[in-house]
């Protein structure tokens, strides 16, 4: 199958490792990647900020770019969300920009979902020997529905135990502009939260959005917790041939 | 006895840091929002599916009632009229407080009780009473703390849920004897022994006070009948044993019929109290020959709420029962608590009730749609199916498009003009690129916000666009 990668602009600044996993876990399961070079940035900033029309130019953006494409994949279950819930709203009822996101908006998917829903694949082949806690982000959890899906996967990775985390479904305190806005209060959520995924016993949290994991992750290292954060993708991007994508 | 207010309180970041590093508040929060949170779970979840039907029948009465509001709320005067109840209409919390204070005044007393209530809360009614002579005294037992207290409420429910028992002990001994029946000198902080001193305390109120006040949690617009739902039955003791009534309640609470509110009566105690049913559930129709209050006013306070209709996304909010589900999954209340949000609703329902009743008048109302990192949670639990963080981003749109934040304005402007062009996005990957080495630790700013608690992720030497490129993997 084509897949077009849609690969967030955070991700692709910060953390094209997650990118790059994306790209070698689909092309391992014998699928085409491709990049469409016009791409840029969802717009879930300026939307979740109170910037509407901004948002809406970069939506417009995004539909241009992606709506030619048979699936569209995105390693970030908030930016997948804001395509698939925000894009239909963002657009006066009835508009172009809602009309045709409506339509491209059913061939997005979060990659648990393409994984699972699209490709029909539990066990992608990856072999990744650690302890692993997984975070379902707010937006994966509640606005996409995955469910189970980013755990099964997790299950099937040999060599990996998945351990559980007391309070799991509670948001870690991210919130895009929210963790500066209100950095004290995302600044104790992120505490509860790392306490959390350390006290679970795991080597690596895991999730399916690494905003989230930035934050998490800022707080684990700067408590020198030694416990580290990876998406999904690069969890299941690994093999007992090619290791650690680090 | 002076009554405290939320005026001239500061704008939620500044009064939620403060919060956040209270202790002994974060301990109270944590243990109260997470008892009452698994309660309600397991309330609602062995209904299983037919939760889901409660909550949409819920949502579409509400919806219905607010679409027709001025033929529900005429029809409500004209049943209460003909139960020998009279109506009077409060554009705002000064006419209410002027319409109360002179029906008080008419019957020659000083002293009443009152009925746990949002409303008469909203309008700061109590402050208005004192300054007219008048003593109201809260006779449920959580404002009857707040109030001893000289506090504010925090929650929607249970508004002393900040304070612990040992807090709540040191209050009566200190407090009662000024307000009536002194606490036994002896008293524990034992909850048992607690909720004794506040019933002898509240007794001998009850059996001498001639006039109550309350709120109502419905109001059915077909038999005039108001409903109010509490745990202790002190709300009773008001509703029953005064000559006088006099009920402040919100336009929105009117429901067609006693059909409808059979929907809530399932829906707010599941969500509220995490129970089946409610323990004390009063209802009155006007007034009853030798039976209970024989004078009952109503009055129907709008006080914002039509400005709140006239919104189309915003109207939803409308819809709250007032149950404090959201309140108590909320992340962000759990680790703050009521008074940060500066208004006597709180939480996720306040951050974007508070807004819009208000309007956005002062940095306290606009600080509050940003009270909340969209997570999602509250709009999951609410018992209408209000999706909050639906408003909360409509809100925020008023803001970002009023005059002022021109910092802000001026950032996103600039994200824009890199996000609309993959080659100014690209150009500024390699700049970061090429200066990763170069980034502080800690960083000046607003952006010293990230780094107070937070490590910087390391900037990578290429961004994906660039390893792609020089993957040969191909442009399309």
């Amino acid at each position: 199958m084509r897949i077009a990668l849609f690969i967030t602009c955070v991700n692709d600044t910060l953390f094209p490792d997650t990118g790059r996993a994306v790209v070698r876990l689909l092309e391992r399961l014998g699928h085409e990647v491709v990049f469409p070079a016009e791409q840029t940035c969802c717009g879930q900033m300026h939307h979740n900020t109170g910037y509407r029309r901004s948002a809406g130019r970069l939506a417009v953006r995004f539909v241009r770019t992606f709506e030619g494409a048979d699936a569209v994949v995105v390693p970030s279950a908030s930016c997948a969300a804001m395509i698939r819930d925000g894009y239909p709203r963002l657009g006066a009822g009835g508009s172009r920009l809602s009309r045709k996101a409506a339509r491209l908006a059913p061939r997005v998917y979060d990659l648990t979902e393409l994984l699972m829903d699209v490709l029909g694949v539990t066990d992608v082949g990856a072999y990744y020997p650690h302890k692993v806690a997984y975070h379902p982000t707010c937006h994966g959890l509640r606005v996409l529905g995955l469910g189970d899906r980013p755990h099964r996967l997790l299950r099937a990775v040999r060599g990996l135990e998945l351990v559980e985390m007391t309070g799991a479904t509670e948001c870690g305190g991210f919130g895009g502009t929210f963790a500066l806005k209100n950095g004290d209060v995302s600044s104790a959520m992120g505490a509860d939260k790392a306490r959390h995924a350390v006290d679970s016993g795991a080597e690596v949290l895991c999730a399916v959005d690494n905003s989230c994991l930035m934050h998490i992750g800022g707080v684990l290292s700067r408590q020198r917790s030694g416990m580290r954060v990876a998406h999904l993708a690069e969890i299941l991007a690994c093999t007992e041939k090619e290791g650690l994508t680090r | 006895m002076s009554s405290a207010t939320f005026l001239g309180m500061p704008p939620f970041p500044k009064a939620a840091g403060k919060a956040v590093g209270d202790a002994r508040l974060r301990h109270n929060l944590r243990r109260a929002t997470h008892t009452i949170r698994d309660k309600r779970a397991a309330a609602v979840g062995e209904l299983g599916e037919d939760w889901l039907r409660l909550r949409a029948e819920g949502a579409a009465i509400k919806e219905h009632t607010l679409r027709h509001l001025d033929r529900y709320l005429e029809q409500l005067e004209d049943s209460v009229r003909r139960a020998g109840g009279r109506v009077h209409w409060a554009a705002d919390a000064a006419e209410a407080n002027e319409i109360v204070t002179d029906l008080v005044r008419a019957t020659g007393e000083t002293d009443v009780v009152k009925v746990k209530s949002m409303a008469t809360q909203e309008i700061e009614l109590n402050g208005a009473l004192a300054e007219a002579g008048i003593t109201a005294y809260e006779t449920d037992l959580a404002e009857l703390i707040v109030q001893l207290g000289q506090d504010l409420p925090s929650h929607i429910l249970v508004p002393a849920v900040h304070l612990g028992r040992a807090q709540i002990r040191e209050i009566f001994l200190e407090q009662m004897a000024e307000w009536g029946v002194p606490a036994p000198s002896g008293l524990t902080d034992d909850p048992r022994a607690l909720a004794e001193a506040a019933r002898v305390h509240l007794r001998e109120r009850f059996l001498r006070t001639r006039t109550a006040i309350s709120g109502a949690n419905f109001a059915v617009a077909d038999t005039g009948t108001l409903v109010v739902l509490e745990s202790e039955g002190n709300g009773r003791m008001c509703l029953t044993l005064p000559q006088t009534l006099i009920s402040v309640v919100g336009i929105e609470k009117v429901v067609p019929t006693w059909t409808d509110l059979e929907v809530f009566l399932q829906l707010l105690p599941r969500s509220s109290t995490g129970e089946r049913m409610n323990p004390y559930t009063s209802t009155w129709t006007g007034v009853t020959p030798g039976d209970g209050p024989q004078e009952f006013h109503l009055v129907l306070l709008d006080n914002g709420r039509t400005d709140v209709l006239a919104d189309t996304v915003g109207r939803q909010a409308l819809r709250c029962i007032r149950c404090s589900a959201c309140l108590n999954v909320c992340p962000v209340y759990e680790r703050t608590g009521g008074h940060a949000y500066g208004s006597v609703y709180p939480g996720p329902i306040g951050a974007i009730l508070t807004p819009q009743l208000r309007g956005m008048a002062s940095a306290v109302e606009e600080a509050l749609p940003y009270a909340s990192s969209l997570c999602g949670a509250c709009y999951e639990v609410c018992p209408v199916a209000i999706d909050i963080p639906e408003v909360l981003v409509h809100l925020r749109e008023r803001v970002a498009d009023s005059p002022g934040h021109p910092g802000e304005k001026a950032l996103m402007a600039g994200a824009e003009a890199v996000l609309s062009s993959p080659r100014a996005l690209d150009a500024v990957q390699r700049a970061a690129g090429l200066g990763r080495g170069a980034v502080p630790r800690r960083l000046p700013g607003p952006a010293g916000a990230w780094t107070d608690t937070r490590d910087l992720p390391e900037i990578p030497a290429k961004s994906f666009r660039q390893w792609w490129d020089e993957s040969g993997r191909g442009r399309s």
